[in-house]
């Protein structure tokens, strides 16, 4: 008895028929012309646009970084060296941004990257009204930043919602601060803010992450008797390992571009408490018109960014 | 052990609904406030009461809203700018994920390579180097039966959309969900005759209806949300959307009422919005490939 191997295709026994020639070499060639011709012009919409809208402005920030260009000036642009870097190292209220940079972003990954998990273990089961509850949840996330520190600016106030709610709470034992307009709290207060309104968001990816995780694996966990701290701690958490470097890296990353919260709610201050390096671009690009001393900021930022990324994704890279 | 497992799911939902309070009170407080004159805002502010619409409710702070704030103009000018970068950001996006991953095209990989590579600049970075290159950008106006070409994008409608139509996450986001399709239905389609463009027209976009949905959400979000780039781009007030119009109220003596007014008024479209597609809203962004 033969064994065949593999299943193979089965092979023509007889000589084949004269079959229909393969389209000849010009129609083939004609074929494969106009699927280049027609995937170019697909791709070609979206890749200008790039082109134009990102690429080149990113290369023009880093060269208009070592000139004197303002957005509007009658003097031709000028290369200046690293005039600009100079002045921005000099410059304390960009290393006070930086500092505040990394207060806030210090505080705001853990917590939120924690409370975001949490609001996701508690939606990730199906039961009664889990549609309302994710809704509740992403609520804050869908209402604009601006918005967001407008109506915070007003609960923030002294005679605020904020500090009625602590002193109702509390029985009348804590008086609040007056959260924004003191050094020592203003920053807190932006992160309390912050953390609410993006940790909807994060959630979002977190439960992506908990639904790629396989249910049989829970289902062999409760067989085996693992109590719920054991099953987050064995299979949820290892499961998590993609979504946990994902969420840490757009976290930090949000966070260092801290802007618009500042931007309505304190200008920078009081006292150079709440500036931030993209409060400091934005301030000396579009208010002073330097769009050189901007794009040095800009370009130290970038690098900041990418500096931060590449630490985490070394930190958390897989370890075989 | 049964009852240990009903207080245990009875305390979940305890919890549950303590986050849910603390996500909607600042939203609740404020479209309530909307409705209450100054005087009552502040008066009701140390009980419940501030959380529900009792007492002198009235929507007479929207019709001070109006009167201070060209709101209406902002409005149209909002809805109008969101809905063109979405309809073109999904064509455009869509089209190029559709040449790049189910099309044989010589050089494609490079070019998604240098696509997903765009996603490492933030857009701050971008923001103030774009608005010098905007400004030196011609632009062209059919002025009677000639052209005339001008310099400067600066404080048009077109500077608040195209810069934004063309997004490297959404083409990211169309290439991950066309490649789960089945590529036979594209060979049986051509094998009907079928073109090309016909085959993304007709096959391939109708079955991609969760990605247009992610992808219609996370570009009307910033697209109505945004603050920083048409407050450096944009000067006369009948091009300038929504958010702007906070800025008239950045003044002493504001009459708060007409401030959480204006604030609800331009939340509660995309809050409608949102719980309208809540299902495929939430479900898609967590099911479509946002995993790294």
């Amino acid at each position: 008895m033969t064994t065949s191997p593999l299943p193979t295709r089965p092979r023509p026994t007889a000589a084949p028929a004269p079959r229909p020639l393969p389209a000849p070499p010009h129609r083939r060639r004609a074929g494969f012309l106009r699927e280049q011709i027609s995937g170019w012009g697909m791709i070609a919409p979206a890749a200008v646009l790039l082109l134009v809208f990102v690429f080149l402005p990113a290369i023009l920030g880093f060269g208009l970084a070592f000139t004197n260009a303002r957005l509007i000036s009658p003097r031709p642009v000028e290369f200046v060296g690293t005039d600009n870097f100079a002045r921005l190292f000099a410059d304390p209220a960009f290393w006070r941004s930086l500092l505040n940079v990394t207060y806030f972003a210090v505080v705001v990954v853990p917590v939120q990257s924690a409370l975001a998990l949490a609001m996701a273990l508690l939606i990730n089961k199906k039961f009664r009204g889990v549609n309302f509850f994710r809704t509740v949840y992403f609520l804050p996330v869908v209402t604009s930043m601006v918005v967001v520190s407008l109506l915070w600016l007003f609960m923030y106030r002294k005679d605020g919602l904020i500090n009625e709610l602590l002193s109702t709470f509390s029985f009348g034992l804590i008086q609040g601060a007056d959260w924004l307009n003191d050094p020592a709290t203003a920053m807190p207060a932006i992160i309390a803010l912050s953390i609410w309104q993006a940790a909807g968001f994060h959630m979002i990816i977190w439960l992506a992450g908990l639904q790629s995780i396989s249910g049989e694996l829970y289902e062999a966990a409760q067989l085996d008797g693992a109590s719920r701290w054991h099953q987050f701690r064995y299979v949820t958490w290892p499961g998590l390992k993609h979504t946990r470097s994902l969420v840490l890296v757009t976290i930090t990353i949000q966070a260092l571009g801290l802007f618009d919260q500042v931007s309505v709610m304190t200008q920078g201050g009081p006292l150079d408490s709440t500036t931030t390096i993209i409060y400091e671009a934005v301030r000396s690009g579009f208010k002073q018109q330097e769009t050189s001393y901007a794009s040095a900021i800009s370009l130290v930022f970038f690098f900041l960014v990418l500096l931060i990324s590449a630490v985490q994704r070394y930190l958390t890279r897989e370890k075989d | 052990m049964k009852n240990s497992v009903r207080l245990n799911s009875a305390a979940t939902m305890l919890v549950r609904i303590l986050f849910a309070a603390v996500a909607a009170f600042p939203i609740v407080f404020m479209l309530v406030s909307s409705l209450k004159p100054d005087t009552q805002i502040f008066g009701d502010m140390s009980s419940v009461a501030a959380f529900l619409p009792v007492g002198n409710v009235s929507f007479d702070n929207y019709a001070a809203v109006f009167d201070r704030v060209p709101a209406a103009r902002f409005l149209v000018n909002s809805i109008g700018i969101s809905a063109v970068t979405v309809v073109l950001g999904i064509f455009i996006n869509s089209l190029c994920a559709f040449a790049l991953s189910r099309m044989e095209v010589r050089g494609k990989r490079v070019v998604f390579t240098v696509i997903l590579a765009t996603l490492i600049v933030p857009f701050q970075t971008l923001a103030l180097p774009l608005v010098w290159w905007v400004n030196q950008l011609p632009y062209f106006e059919l002025n009677g039966f000639s052209l005339e070409v001008s310099k400067g994008w600066l404080d048009t409608y077109q500077v608040q959309i195209i810069p934004f139509i063309a997004n490297a996450f959404s083409i990211y986001l169309y290439h991950q969900y066309f490649e789960s399709i089945p590529k036979e239905l594209d060979e049986a389609a051509r094998i009907d005759g079928a073109g090309w463009f016909r085959i993304y027209r007709q096959v391939v976009m109708p079955l991609a209806g969760p990605a247009t949905a992610t992808v219609a959400i996370l570009t009307f979000l910033p697209a109505w949300n945004s603050y920083l780039w048409p407050l450096m781009v944009v000067q006369s007030e009948e091009l300038r959307p929504v958010m702007i119009g906070i800025q008239y109220f950045f003044q002493l003596n504001v009459s708060w009422g007409e401030v959480m007014a204006y604030a609800s008024l331009i939340t509660v479209p995309v809050v409608v919005l949102f719980v309208a597609f809540q299902r495929s809203f939430i479900n898609s962004i967590a099911s479509s490939g946002v995993k790294g």
